[in-house]
């Protein structure tokens, strides 16, 4: 029996969404056809913008799907960076966060090397979350050159929730667009795309119960972005590429549902988070428990809980957990499958040791107690094992 | 029992690894990251740290079904094993770094590691045999492969390494384990064997030590002579040498006889490059440093061979232990022999022991 502890990496998918996928997996017609089969591929991905658009609170011409997150933190960076610093070349600068995800720090890298961009990473608390006057200093130094502002609605790896009303009023003091990648947030905690107040959104399915591959950017009518992609311009001619139809469907299913019972899942995670974090403090009392400790929407994502074990590899940790059948992450960045550690945790102000002692543990909407009670089970011998094994790999005090 | 099957993404350890869990262990397969960075070493098939590597050894696991893991042992590697062999090169001496991570890394780090996880032991590709002899120790045997014979690269390895340690390969000839690898569905049957050092992304040793040590003072350059002391050149470092190198001395003026001439001594310090005829190239006698026994340390003169490269000859010798190291009387002369090669005794095809040549006689 595998006890599934890795919902932020992705979530199984809704009995509800794969239903609606599937259902139009048979049915043929490309959504951009002008006959009857067209028409009726048009019309499933019209309403799904239109489901998405309810549930994340923007108008379904606001909505681009796309292949993912990826795609959308591409298309939402690249595009805005070119439309921007086209319309004034001052426009060079872009401001972010060091804990962002991968998706958005290397497009920023690929824009500093390849197109000019000064990208610049605002520094985080403790806590993971952005430190705000850091940030405005950044902007009002010269808010003239920035082109755009990202900033991750909630950490994939600690789960802190950023400010992001207080980043979007900061930058449009200025007329500076914000992007935000609430990919992690969605289903968690609740997400207005218009009462935010950002021009650009990325969403995915994968992590909300929806099918792999298919997601979206929301971006405000009056934004301006370049294409990315060339083509036929199926998506508002910013995103070419024939229209997925039946993962769009799926992705609305899944959207929907996940804002629906997102307040009542919240609080059931809340509950499990807590017993897991202080199931395990109270058998490894020297663990630490990483990221914001209050809980709430503006705090941090209830699902998330990670900790660090003190003296211990968390890729040790990890594999002993397989073993048992408990699945769970490390958290870091993988690069060929060679860990790294977190970008995230060094940004917070850990060493190098504790970032590679930690483990991300991520409840959904299948977790329940006797998870977490098989984890608080295996996690006493576990521990003992990879502190035996301790940082071995690493040191070199035997040679 | 529960083994750790190191996969390098090549075809003898995926072998390897199916053969132990045949033989009802469990096995977990990971695959050692020794670059901080994959690109700055190889980036062809031919060494052991690419993502191609690392992705050929997932699959083989796939097929063989068993849990693959990649363990970053980049910093050990770099400290234990490329510092030490820029560090011998820099001293005139020619390592061989496969001996130095079989030692540090494959029987040390991740046995260890391994050992504290729970695990029993590690298996490994290399082709060697091991038995319990009379005395109820673990005796490492040559490979009947001899073509393929690795005992060479594991004499570095101690008794209680040994006990931790399966080659699974050494019964068998290599043309049967790429065919093993076919019927059992392994993608890396035809893939080819790795020669170069892994770290040495073109395989260019000379190029590559030049980057690293080329500003290194004690070898930035010095006289090439003769065995009378007369100057016939100078060159540009001295670990661009080693002994019994003919190629790329370029020196002028040919040899009073016309022979070709070899490299006979490197003095690093003074990056004094010494050359000579063939004949001045062989060695009868070696002393040794370093001395690691599989067994125990023989405590009489022992008559037996030693191979004094990876897949070098056997020459017949005498092994006199001497505290720490031992004396070697070569009864059949070697030549090109350098300090820093590994001079591993057999008994038979038994491996007896090792250790670093510090110096030679003629």
């Amino acid at each position: 029996m595998t006890v599934y502890l890795d919902h932020a990496a992705t979530t199984p998918i809704l009995t509800e969404a794969a239903a609606a996928m599937t259902a139009q997996l048979g049915s043929v017609g490309n959504a951009n056809s002008l006959h009857a089969s067209g028409r009726a591929a048009r019309r499933v991905v019209e309403e799904s913008r239109e489901a998405v658009a309810r549930a994340l609170g923007c108008r379904p011409g606001e909505v681009v799907f796309t292949s993912g997150g990826t795609e959308a933190d591409n298309l939402a960076l690249k595009g805005l960076f070119w439309s921007r610093s086209g319309e004034d070349p001052r426009r060079t600068r872009v401001l972010s966060t060091m804990v962002e995800h991968h998706a958005i720090l290397d497009p920023l890298h690929w824009l500093a090397e390849e197109a000019g961009a000064r990208v610049e990473l605002v520094v985080v608390d403790r806590l993971g979350r952005v430190d705000l006057a850091a940030f405005r200093s950044a902007v009002e130094a010269d808010p003239e050159s920035i082109a755009l502002v990202s900033v991750m609605w909630a950490n994939n790896e600690v789960g802190t929730v950023q400010p992001i009303a207080e980043i979007v009023e900061i930058a449009h003091a200025h007329g500076i667009p914000v992007h935000t990648d609430a990919v992690q947030a969605v289903g968690q905690v609740p997400v207005d795309f218009a009462a935010s107040g950002v021009d650009a959104m990325t969403v995915t399915g994968h992590k909300i119960g929806g099918p792999y591959g298919v997601g979206a950017l929301l971006v405000r009518r009056e934004v301006q972005l370049t294409a990315l992609l060339h083509g036929g311009g199926q998506e508002r001619d910013v995103r070419s590429g024939t229209i997925d139809a039946p993962a769009i469907a799926g992705f609305a299913a899944a959207c929907e549902l996940a804002v629906k019972h997102q307040p009542e899942l919240a609080t059931r995670l809340t509950g499990l988070r807590e017993r897991l974090v202080s199931g395990v403090l109270e058998r490894v009392p020297e663990a630490a428990f990483n990221g914001d400790p209050v809980n709430g929407p503006d705090h941090r994502l209830p699902g998330n809980a990670h900790l660090t074990f003190p003296g211990c590899e968390g890729d040790s940790l990890l594999m002993l957990l397989d073993a048992r059948g408990i699945e769970c992450s490390t958290g870091s960045a993988c690069n060929a499958g060679v860990p790294q550690p977190s970008h995230v945790l060094l940004a917070m102000g850990c060493d190098d040791e504790q970032a590679r002692a930690s483990l991300r543990f991520s409840l959904g909407h299948t977790s329940t107690e006797s998870d977490v009670d098989a984890l608080l089970e295996a996690i006493v011998p576990v521990v003992e094992r990879a502190r035996a094994a301790g940082q071995t790999a690493r040191s070199s005090e035997k040679s | 029992v529960k083994v750790l099957a190191a996969m390098s993404g090549g075809v003898d350890s995926a072998v390897a690894a199916a053969r132990a869990v045949q033989a009802g262990h469990d096995v977990t397969g990971i695959h050692l990251a020794l670059s901080r960075n994959p690109k700055s070493y190889r980036t062809g098939a031919r060494g052991c740290c690419t993502i191609e590597d690392s992705n050929d050894a997932r699959r083989a696991a796939d097929v063989i079904g068993i849990p693959f893991y990649v363990w970053d042992l980049s910093e050990r590697f770099h400290e234990d094993v490329v510092e030490d062999f820029l560090a011998e090169y820099a001293g005139g001496r020619t390592p061989n770094p496969c001996l130095r991570c079989n030692e540090k890394i494959k029987f040390a780090a991740v046995l260890d590691r391994g050992l504290a996880l729970g695990y029993d032991a590690v298996v490994t590709g290399h082709y060697a045999q091991l038995r319990t002899g009379a005395d109820g120790l673990i005796e490492m045997h040559r490979a009947t492969d001899m073509a393929k014979d690795q005992s060479y690269v594991l004499g570095v390895l101690t008794q209680e390494q040994l006990a931790h340690s399966l080659f699974p390969l050494g019964d068998t000839p290599k043309p049967e384990i790429r065919a093993e690898a076919e019927r059992r569905g392994l993608q890396v049957a035809d893939k080819p064997d790795s020669h170069d050092i892994c770290f040495i992304s073109d395989g260019d040793t000379g190029g590559w030590l030049g980057e690293k040590l080329g500003d290194a003072a004690p070898n930035k350059g010095g006289v090439i002579r003769d065995e009378d002391g007369d100057v016939l050149g100078s060159h540009e470092g001295s670990w661009r040498f080693t002994i019994g190198q003919r190629k790329g001395l370029r020196i002028g003026t040919p040899a009073a006889d016309g022979k070709p001439r070899f490299v006979l001594d490197i003095e690093p310090v003074s990056g004094t490059v010494t050359v000579g005829p063939r004949e001045s190239l062989a060695v009868t006698g070696l002393t040794c440093i370093r001395p690691l026994w599989c067994g125990t340390e023989p405590s009489a003169p022992l008559e037996g061979t030693v191979q004094l490269r990876a897949h070098g000859e056997e020459h017949r010798a005498m092994v006199v232990p001497a505290g720490d190291g031992f004396g070697v009387t070569l009864l059949d002369p070697a030549s090109g022999i350098a300090p820093g090669q590994a001079c591993v005794i057999y008994d038979g095809t038994r491996v007896v022991g090792s250790g670093t040549i510090a110096s030679t006689s003629r």
